[in-house]
């Protein structure tokens, strides 16, 4: 029985509140038949299966949801919310789990948001991704120096990594360099992790 | 007919053959690709996995651009910008949601958008599979094809708005036009384990691998993709899927358009062949089309 009080005392209603607003989803109509868990191809990655983390933020169980390793490790291949017979967007749910998640600096499997910073910050400076840039942020940033080393010959014979990046022209750079400035000061004013 | 182009980064870099044979066939075609001016990356998944509004505003600068463009539709080649477009165009329908991206711009968008579709559907609204078999050159009969989707080009399906989206059949009905063979791929849409090859390699080999192994068992002369992403992982990350599998697959995986362009007529080189990772010479052989013996094609 103590599991039904820790659940009592663990539920946070305005959590639930907050999934449902962000994801426009309501967690009520899930009636766990587990489909999404189903037809989900990163489950063997999953420390708790996607019909577990429905179940959770459905009780309103915040840090054991934004906890999950689950959440990180998700595709969003969209199977899931194609395969809920209740029509419920189980992605986009996932998606505003891991949106608060980060905003909470709440962020479970810490190489995940290191390679998304790595792309987005090459974005940010040349407005365009730039793969070998991205490769050296995530070695510096995660300290994984190997990381993709074995294909580094192929990739490089085949010309398939541009050495240079490519600078939109004409001020374009810039005027992505300032959406990533106006959405770094927003967060700061609205005091959360950008 | 000219067509708004939205390229992306990978058809750049890592997938200029991507580009160098979209251009070709869709030249082929009778369609005039004008490449949006100064457009800059989507975002791809990580800006949505971040935050929605910062993905939507890096997608909506170059939706305005397309905007100021004399184009009623904004083709893309990649199912991965395709989805951040039209998840933005659809995001600034909802008028708070607008306001909070518009913030993050220079200026206010455009109230208005033209089209996002792919180059598949782009190809295949220009002229029906009766035309485009009129404009083969060298019949794909002798290859038998798996087709792939991936997870993006037809989820979710009513953004995406790409038929069935567990089986999509745009691609069979392209392929087919050209006389290839093409089978009934029932991974036609699951995920080859996207951007996880570098932060998760274990990921993208034990999906990719899935993929490759079923359509070896299907002796398949190749898998023909339509998305940049598959295309790495299921070729270029080839051998850490065979490692995972512990197996060996030496399977050939060709964009569309490469299968198409070769139909046409075109050479190895236009469709920039020699950067597959697993050499497109087994099927060359097949079409009697050599690398070294191009005579007769453009």
């Amino acid at each position: 029985m103590s599991n039904i009080t820790d659940i009592r005392l663990k539920r946070d209603a305005g959590f639930i509140a907050e999934v449902e607003a962000a994801s426009g989803q309501k967690l009520s109509t899930c009636y766990q038949c587990g489909n999404c868990t189903a037809g989900c191809p990163a489950g063997f990655a999953y420390d708790k299966q996607v019909n577990r983390i429905m179940r959770g933020a459905q009780l309103g169980l915040k840090d054991d949801v934004l906890n999950s390793r689950a959440i990180w490790m998700c595709l969003s291949c969209f199977t899931c919310s194609l395969r809920c017979p209740n029509n419920i967007d189980v992605a986009a749910i996932m998606e505003t789990l891991r949106h608060m998640a980060r905003k909470k600096n709440m962020v479970s499997v810490r190489k995940v948001e290191k390679f998304w910073f790595s792309f987005l910050n090459t974005v940010r400076a040349f407005g365009r991704s730039w793969e070998i840039g991205t490769m050296a942020l995530y070695m510096l940033r995660s300290l994984r120096v190997f990381t993709d080393i074995d294909l580094a010959p192929e990739a490089l014979k085949k010309q398939k990594l541009p050495f240079k990046p490519y600078v939109v022209p004409n001020g374009g750079a810039g005027a992505v360099g300032r959406i990533f400035k106006r959405y770094r000061e927003r967060a700061d004013r609205e005091g959360v992790r950008p | 007919m000219n067509y708004a182009y939205y390229p992306g980064c990978s058809t750049q870099g890592a997938s200029t053959d991507y580009e160098k044979s979209t251009r070709a066939v869709c030249a082929a075609l009778g369609m005039n690709l004008v490449e949006l001016p100064e457009w800059n990356c989507c975002g791809s998944t990580p800006a949505h996995a971040v935050d929605t509004e910062l993905s939507a505003a890096l997608c909506v600068r170059n939706l305005d651009i397309a905007a100021r463009q004399e184009s009623e539709t904004l083709l893309t080649p990649c199912p991965s910008c395709l989805s951040n477009l039209k998840h933005a165009a659809k995001r600034m329908q909802n008028p708070e949601a607008r306001a909070r991206v518009n913030e993050l711009l220079d200026n206010p968008a455009a109230s208005e958008f033209p089209a996002v579709t792919s180059v598949m559907q782009g190809m295949a609204a220009h002229l029906d599979a009766k035309e485009i078999a009129s404009r083969t050159r060298k019949s794909l009969s002798a290859l038998t094809f798996a087709p792939y989707y991936g997870c993006l080009m037809s989820r979710p399906a009513e953004i995406m708005k790409f038929g069935d989206p567990e089986n999509p059949t745009l691609m069979e009905s392209l392929l087919t036009a050209c006389s290839a063979t093409v089978l009934d791929f029932p991974l036609k849409t699951a995920c080859c384990g996207a951007s996880y090859g570098i932060p998760e390699r274990s990921m993208t080999a034990r999906l990719s691998a899935r993929i490759l192994q079923l359509a070896t068992d299907m002796k398949v002369d190749a898998i023909v993709v339509a998305c940049p992403l598959c295309q790495m992982n299921l070729d270029l990350r080839q051998p850490q899927a065979e490692k995972a599998a512990d197996t060996r697959f030496a399977m050939p995986v060709l964009y569309f358009t490469q299968a198409l362009g070769l139909a046409f007529g075109f050479s190895p080189d236009t469709l920039g062949l020699e950067k597959l990772r697993v050499s497109a010479d087994s099927l060359l052989r097949k079409l009697g089309t050599g690398a070294a013996n191009a005579a007769g094609s453009r």
